[in-house]
């Protein structure tokens, strides 16, 4: 084929100077301003921990459940609810631009209480976002075309890495209110009532239902009762991230219990809910964005500008994961399974019950009234509290003296060690334990058969 | 009781497509049928999940090793290799030389929207090009993305049903430098009129020499003509005449996956070094939108893909869908031949791919739509797929209804 000019020149180039090459070609090109971008903090861990050849290495970074021998956790309501779809040979049309309307009832049902009046009287808009994330971003895509108040979103301090290009992306401000105390590792219950109170009337407040990521802090119920009081004072619209319900305590109406008491008190919040950490379903993307409007009639006006948000996102979002979500918490057996899976114990390897007659009707009773048999969801937040403490006495048999009572007090997958980023980076450098400079580990990560690992590991950078 | 806060919001104009599929479905006539939505449908009306598709979803569920965990935010590398050698063939210097690079994206639409943020807020370029008409939601992407300036290339001629050649090469050429030009690979949705070979080459002519950039919007590759080399020619011919350039593919029609959400963002760069860093940019758009791609499609596809003999027969479920489209073209032309039909229809059978820009009017599809219970676009367009040998007598019939009784 021949060669035109330009390819010409450049092959001359490339054959007598192949730097000057490579800066012609640089020059001719459309991405040569294209910059480096930062690393993402989190995935990056995961990143530097896969390079790592240290049999020993741990990885505490990205906030995903481990089992005991530290491998993912497919939960067996998920594998159950699969099987039964794949028996239902559905077909793989488009889904409406608003998601998987059972999956969207049962997802705010399960936030709110299925009988809940706000749900009962249509006041809710739900809609199917691309797991927690997406489901921010449509929030604050809605927010910043919408919302009448401050075009800014006041966030926790600290919070979540990416709640602040889920904002700045939609041009949005972002701003920070007291959270969590550094010398209690603890919730900073006095300055974040001063600086809530100081927050401009009719702002955007973030609020993370249960389960602060990173620091998993979480505020009392007697704290949330005050927090209440004090951002209906202000008109402040409560924007609740819920991406661990049932995770955190392992009851999920006990982690629904801001979100509850903030719709009882009289707000109107938006509210983001993820699957990925409850079900386990991280990479099929199941979430949903929810706003609770004042009539049914504003519902549906708000519902159709939501949807012109989404259509030039990505049309509409995929099926997969929300037809899980849907078939567990619409089957029963297969919801109190689950909530055994979160909630509770390993599920014993001596094959004495298997998933059939875990799910037969006839022995059902037996299986609920047994105390054995706690499910999945019991499950997993039972590990994880059973490693912190694990944690915190290892750390006090090594010998250490410092106050470490905050992992066992803090809640959910994330505890924040309070380590500084020097320990952090000696943790890591000379015991390949990868974690988050902010000190945060993931709890989910460590497993009974490295915690006393762990505990050494960090005695020696903190003594 | 304080003002609610939304109480300004006011209700958004319904998207048409959706609106029209609705009003079918509400529809109890019982010779309904429904020619808007464009998704596939067999000569008995119904959706159809691919044989292959079944057979793998059955395998990945037997499969105990596979789990739920996060992909990587730019998705599964191996389903977007191959994705990308699906595009531009395997032996495509642009792939061999590695200058080709490619992402996992939500279906098409979620390939178009990374590409335009990248264009736009990383590239900084504003201005963006697409057919007239076009796939109703380019503008939309665009618009979002930030682009000030979105204006129509003409294509569509009305007169003779085909390509206005002219005009679209005269609208390029004053297209300001830097300016994306959205190019549909092959069956434009909704016309169903490609550019031939001949024309391509004088279009890439053009964009060369006034410094245009192109973005291929693949949605329908293996799906117009059967074939997935030929359908893949002009976005192959840009790659070889040494363009920079990026291709969103959808596997919506082509695998029947519209709900799993998967397509493929490729680039194809000049200087190999631009890779890192503009993965490195896509990487953060990606993060504050949705943080990571659904998995359980993407998976589907990489199978398919990258195992010979489901490859095969994947192919063979590709030739069974446009088989049957290009035969509701014959049957439809030949019918209103038939009938005497006023106007020339040959354009039904030259157009391709699963939309047939009709002609219709506006008020001859209400009518259409009204009497017949036949729904259709305002545009004229109909999805050819939503045709069977069991209403397509009636379909033509009401076709001819239109044209010789509605005239406005």
């Amino acid at each position: 084929m021949a060669l035109t000019p330009v390819r010409t020149i450049n092959n001359l180039i490339k054959n007598t100077t192949p730097s000057l090459y490579h800066v012609a070609a640089r020059a001719n090109s459309w991405w040569s301003g294209v910059e480096m971008g930062p690393p993402d903090a989190i995935l990056g861990v995961t990143e530097a921990f896969k390079r790592d050849t240290n049999p020993k290495k741990m990885n505490l970074g990205v906030g995903a459940y481990r089992d005991d021998s530290g491998k993912p956790f497919v939960l067996p309501s998920v594998r159950k609810a699969e099987e039964l779809i794949l028996s239902q040979k559905l077909d793989k049309e488009y889904l409406p631009i608003s998601g998987n309307a059972e999956f969207c009832k049962k997802a705010i049902g399960l936030a709110l209480g299925d009988d809940h009046p706000a749900l009962t009287d249509g006041l809710n808009v739900t809609v199917q976002g691309i797991s927690g994330t997406g489901a921010l971003r449509i929030g604050s895509t809605f927010l910043s075309k919408f919302f009448p108040g401050p075009k800014t979103v006041w966030l926790p301090a600290p919070t979540w890495g990416n709640h602040v290009p889920i904002f700045k992306h939609v041009n949005m401000d972002v701003q920070q209110y007291r959270y969590y105390d550094p010398n209690t590792c603890g919730f900073n219950f006095t300055g974040a009532l001063e600086d809530i109170r100081k927050i401009p009337e009719n702002s955007l407040i973030m609020l993370h239902a249960c389960a602060h990521n990173p620091t998993g802090v979480d505020p009392k119920d007697e704290h949330w009762d005050e927090l209440s009081k004090v951002i209906k004072e202000r008109k402040l619209l409560p924007f609740f991230d819920m991406a661990y319900q049932g995770f955190a305590s392992g009851d999920v109406a006990k982690d629904a219990y801001a979100v509850r008491k903030f719709l009882a008190d009289g707000h109107k919040i938006c509210l983001s809910q993820s699957f990925s950490k409850n079900m386990g379903l991280y990479g099929e993307r199941a979430g949903a964005f929810s706003i609770i409007c004042n009539d049914k009639d504003e519902a549906a006006r708000v519902l159709s500008q939501v949807k012109i948000l989404i259509r030039p996102l990505y049309s509409n979002p995929p099926l997969h994961g929300s037809r899980i979500v849907a078939t567990i918490l619409n089957t029963p057996e297969l919801h109190s399974i689950w909530l055994n899976d979160v909630k509770g114990i390993i599920f014993p390897s001596s094959k004495q019950f298997n998933m059939a007659e875990r799910c037969e009707g006839h022995n059902f009773s037996l299986f609920l009234n047994s105390s054995i048999w706690l499910n999945d969801v019991k499950g997993m937040a039972d590990r994880i509290i059973a490693m912190r403490s694990k944690l915190k006495a290892n750390l006090e048999k090594e010998g250490s003296v410092r106050n470490w009572t905050h992992i066992t007090e803090q809640i959910g997958m994330f505890c924040f060690t309070g380590m500084t980023p020097q320990q952090v980076e000696k943790l890591t450098k000379e015991h390949s334990v990868y974690l988050t400079k902010d000190g945060r580990i993931s709890v989910a990560g460590i497993a009974s058969t490295n915690v006393d690992y762990l505990a050494h590991a960090m005695h020696q950078v903190t003594k | 009781m304080a003002s609610s806060r939304f109480c300004e919001v006011q209700q958004a104009p319904p998207i048409e497509v959706f609106a029209v599929s609705k009003a079918f479905t509400d529809s109890t006539h019982e010779k309904k049928v429904n020619l808007s939505v464009g998704a596939y449908r067999t000569d008995e009306g119904k959706p159809w999940v691919l044989p292959v598709v079944r057979k793998v979803e059955q395998e990945l569920a037997a499969d105990n090793t596979l789990n739920h965990e996060y992909l990587p935010i730019l998705g599964l590398e191996a389903f977007s290799t191959a994705a990308a050698k699906m595009l531009l063939g395997a032996t495509h210097p642009a792939i061999t030389g590695g200058r080709v690079t490619a992402v996992q994206t939500l279906s098409g639409t979620g390939g178009l929207r990374v590409a335009a943020e990248f264009l736009g807020r990383v590239l900084k370029y504003n201005t963006a090009y697409h057919s007239a008409p076009t796939w109703g939601n380019h503008n939309l992407i665009f618009k979002q993305a930030g682009f000030t300036n979105i204006a129509p290339y003409r294509y569509w001629d009305g007169g003779k049903r085909g390509l206005n050649f002219d005009g679209m090469i005269e609208d390029l050429s004053n297209a300001p430098e830097n300016s994306v030009i959205i190019l549909h690979a092959c069956a434009h949705n909704p016309t169903g009129v490609d550019p031939t070979q001949e024309q391509w080459k004088k279009i890439a002519d053009v964009m060369e020499k006034r410094k245009l950039f192109p973005l291929f919007d693949s949605a329908y590759q293996g799906f117009a003509s059967g074939d997935l080399d030929n359908d893949a020619w002009a976005v192959r011919y840009f790659a070889e005449r040494g363009f920079e350039m990026m291709g969103t593919q959808s596997f919506s029609k082509n695998f029947g996956l519209y709900n799993e959400r998967i397509g493929n963002l490729m680039v194809v760069v000049k200087d190999t070094a631009c890779i890192v860093p503009m993965k490195s940019q896509l990487t953060l758009l990606v993060r504050g939108s949705y943080s990571n791609p659904p998995c359980h499609g993407a998976r589907i596809v990489s199978r398919v893909l990258n195992d010979p003999a489901l490859f095969e027969e994947w192919k063979g479920c590709i030739r069974t869908m446009s088989g049957r489209i290009i035969e509701m073209r014959k049957g439809l032309r030949e019918r209103l031949e038939k009938l005497g039909t006023p106007g020339t229809w040959d354009h039904i059978t030259a157009q391709i791919g699963m939309f047939s820009f009709t002609g219709l009017t506006a008020a001859q599809a209400k009518h259409i739509a009204d009497k017949y219970h036949i729904f259709l676009l305002s545009s004229g367009r109909i999805n050819m797929c939503g045709i069977t040998t069991g209403n397509i007598d009636h379909v033509a019939e009401a076709i001819n209804d239109a044209v010789c009784n509605i005239t406005n």
